[in-house]
């Protein structure tokens, strides 16, 4: 690991694709994540990387589907608006299985909405958001240490699977600076990647990257194919974190920026003697709900924390199986929540002054 | 034990460096840091404000609702942050710019005229490090060596000639508490 | 006996989709033909668009890429950004290139990547079943303009090569058509030279096919022909927009 250095939540995202071999870039600007492409013009030409800027979010997610077909690691990033942008080219980069990392530093919507922080894009990453039966890797970083880790982590993932990943930030994490240090990468070897386009010289079969599948009994078949890797990814790579929830009768569950307030809630709910603990999902797909239907064994209650109207909680739902009581709060707009405002509702939960 | 600061003033007063030099001293001391910035559409001219954490242990939220030290660079910045300080706490005010008396009796007042002070110096613009000297001296947050070798470490290399300058202003700070 | 005309290696011997006497084929050969005489089938990337062509990977003997509807520009400047030594090109209709994907286009023209385009106009939306295009004639009836092109309604039909001309950085621009063969043989000299401005000069290069679709203009494949020569060439007329500084 190198040195600690205290860098932008942005910028550590950009330093660490270039660790993880990311040879290509190509964005669009947007607040909050305006630094992540600032930061690769200067870094990528020193390095002999490429660094586009795009004409549009739409036609940077298909220089990305382009690069990626052509074997090599690429990332492109936004912020919400920007990533509705980018869903037609995810699904055809998810039928066609290529490889790349998609950056989220989600803001307030709908709409234009607002620049500041938030997490209503929940769905979109989770559950779609292109056409098509498709999924996305979705990882939730809540430090920029942690950025930097899942960041390297999702281009290995995208490779294995050849599928998109996407790093779920939001503008509060990218605007965030935290002590990093980075892994020393000078000695991994890449995948090898058959079936990119790099030209038939007729020692294979002719490559094609494509979606297109008119009969429709291969179509089936395709979609059967992408299924078996979603069950996989299903299988091996649900990822999560709790914080004092072996003894806790009430436990919060939370991601990214939101899962930091809720921690430091917790801390002041324990000084009370309320006990609370958290779960906080890494992996917002698959979602990490066999250790949290596992915290439902006890009789206990739990309660979602998010910057939406509530999305995620319908996923905790799904893993409790409605044996115990879910609470939500959440603040919207571009409001973070305080973790005052978050005890709070912790004491009226365990004073029985809500309906679950 | 854990601090939190909110630094506060207009845009261009350096509110935001003063907050990364106070995070990069105490990282180098091997303390936990958090830095957020507020972020907004306004480039140039507008309030700024940023909130930094220092503490002994990983730090869970990046926000504050009340802070245990409030910079205050200007008179709105006193308006808008006077309030969530924590009790016992400390609020450091830019008193060549802020016109009233602080509302506040329970927090200890920090009056520091960083602005003449920094006129005084040849440079208006080290008026956000004499501030910052006056809140290590007032919260022992870091050291004083700390803060000068951070900012000898991250000055870009055009700006090192100001570095005796900036000590100056932490010194003239310190000893203004 | 010695063999005067053969299939071009870099051309699938296979049989296409493709209407009887659509010109798509011709334009096809063509680029074989050049990628061949230039010798670099072993390193070439084609693009492909939503269209008529939407296949075309099927018909070349070359690693391809299908693109969505217009990006191809932009997925050619992914490969060639990523593999800066392969020749990429794109093969994309008016639709395409000229409707749903002008951004691309323009900004990959803008910027002069290193691609090849080969934009074929036929006036009408073809695969899905012959609608209005921005290339549509004034007063042309089609599926979506069953009276006739209104100008008033739908504006006047987008001259690409034209409006490409004016950017600084595409090294070659031209018209060409395939409704005969003397513009056959000029349609295969613009191609040729579109790549070879890539291979050489690392320059854009655009050439604008003038192309038939005889069941959607509901003509016979020879009235096709005709109706290109009287209506698309009085309103596209052909020639070199943009050459290279040294040929001029």
């Amino acid at each position: 690991m190198s040195e600690k250095l205290l860098m932008r939540g942005n910028e550590a995202l950009g330093e660490a694709a270039l660790k993880a071999g990311c040879q290509l870039y190509f964005a669009y600007p947007i607040t909050p994540q305006s630094e992540l492409p600032e930061y690769l013009s200067r870094r990528m030409p020193e390095i002999d990387r490429v660094f586009l800027q795009a004409e549009s979010e739409i036609a940077a997610i298909n220089m990305v589907y382009g690069a990626a077909g052509a074997g090599v690691r690429v990332m492109t990033s936004s912020s919400s608006p920007g990533i509705s942008l980018k869903q037609e080219g995810l699904s055809y980069i998810a039928g066609a299985q290529l490889p790349c990392v998609i950056v989220n530093m989600s803001r307030g919507g709908p709409g234009l909405g607002s620049i500041q922080p938030a997490q209503s894009d929940y769905f979109q990453a989770t559950k779609g958001g292109g056409h098509g039966d498709y999924h996305l890797i979705v990882l939730a970083p809540a430090s920029v240490q942690e950025i930097v880790d899942l960041t390297i982590l999702a281009f290995d993932l995208a490779d294995k699977y050849r599928n998109p990943v996407m790093i779920m930030g939001d503008g509060l994490l990218g605007q965030m600076m935290e002590p990093v240090s980075f892994p020393d990468r000078s000695d991994v070897v890449l995948p090898e990647k058959p079936w990119a386009t790099t030209g038939y010289t007729g020692e294979r079969p002719k490559n094609i990257i494509r979606s297109l599948e008119l009969q429709p009994e291969r179509l089936e078949a395709h979609n059967q194919k992408l299924q078996e890797k979603y069950a996989d990814m299903i299988a091996t790579q649900k990822r999560s974190d709790e914080y004092l929830t072996d003894d806790a009768d009430i436990v919060l569950i939370a991601f990214g920026t939101v899962a930091r307030i809720c921690r430091s809630a917790i801390d002041m709910a324990r000084e009370k003697g309320i006990k609370a603990g958290l779960f906080r999902p890494i992996s917002l797909w698959p979602f990490p709900d066999e250790s949290l239907a596992k915290l439902g064994d006890k009789e206990r209650t739990f309660l979602t924390v998010e910057m939406s109207c509530g999305q995620m909680i319908e996923d905790v739902k799904l893993a409790l199986e409605c044996r115990r009581p879910v609470h939500f709060y959440g603040r919207v707009g571009g409001i973070v929540p305080s973790p005052e405002e978050v005890l709070d509702k912790i004491e009226q939960i365990v004073a029985g002054r809500c309906e679950a | 034990m854990q601090y939190e600061f909110i630094f506060a003033g207009f845009g261009g007063q350096g509110v935001l460096l003063m907050g990364q030099m106070l995070a990069h001293a105490a990282m180098d001391e091997g303390k936990k840091v958090s830095w957020i910035p507020s972020y907004g559409p306004e480039m140039r001219g507008g309030t700024a404000n940023c909130t930094v954490i220092v503490s002994e242990r990983d730090i869970g939220s990046p926000v504050v609702g009340s802070p245990s030290c409030v910079v205050a660079m200007n008179l709105p910045s006193l308006d808008k942050f006077e309030d969530v300080v924590k009790p016992g706490g400390v609020l450091v005010i830019n008193s060549s710019l802020v016109t009233r008396e602080p509302k506040r009796e329970d927090v200890t007042v920090v009056k520091v005229p960083a602005t003449d002070m920094a006129n005084e110096l040849g440079n208006v613009r080290v008026a956000n490090m004499v501030a910052l000297g006056a809140v290590i001296e007032a919260t022992k947050v870091v050291a004083p060596d700390s803060l000068v070798a951070a900012l000898k470490k991250n000055l870009p290399p055009h700006r090192q000639n100001l570095l005796p300058l900036n000590r100056e202003a932490i010194d003239k700070g310190r000893s203004s508490v | 006996m010695r063999l005067v005309f053969d299939r071009p290696q870099s051309l699938a011997d296979v049989q296409t989709h493709y209407c009887p006497g659509c010109t798509h084929g011709i334009i096809h050969r063509l680029i074989a033909e050049a990628i061949d005489e230039l010798d670099v089938a072993d390193r070439t990337i084609g693009v492909a668009p939503v269209g008529c062509a939407v296949l075309a990977y099927n018909y070349f003997n070359l690693d391809f890429q299908e693109a969505a509807h217009g990006r191809a520009p932009a997925v050619a400047t992914g490969i060639k950004r990523a593999l800066p030594d392969r020749v990429v090109f794109t093969y994309q209709g008016d639709g395409d290139l000229a409707s749903i994907g002008t951004a691309e286009i323009i900004h990959a023209a803008n910027r002069g990547e290193a691609i090849t385009v080969v934009y074929v106009n036929n006036t009408v939306y073809g695969m899905t079943g012959g609608q209005m295009a921005p290339t549509t004639l004034p007063g042309q009836k089609t599926t979506t303009s069953p009276y006739g092109r209104d100008t008033d309604l739908a504006g006047y039909p987008i001259r690409v090569a034209e409006m490409l001309s004016t950017l600084v950085a595409p090294q070659y621009i031209a018209r060409v058509a395939v409704n005969s063969a003397p513009n056959i043989q000029k349609a295969k000299r613009a191609i040729k030279k579109a790549f070879e401005i890539q291979v050489n000069d690392n320059g854009f290069a655009l050439v604008e096919v003038l192309s038939t679709c005889p069941t959607n203009w509901g003509l016979t494949p020879e009235k096709s022909l005709r109706w290109l020569e009287e209506n698309m060439i009085p309103y596209y007329p052909l020639g070199d927009f943009k050459v290279p500084k040294e040929v001029e």
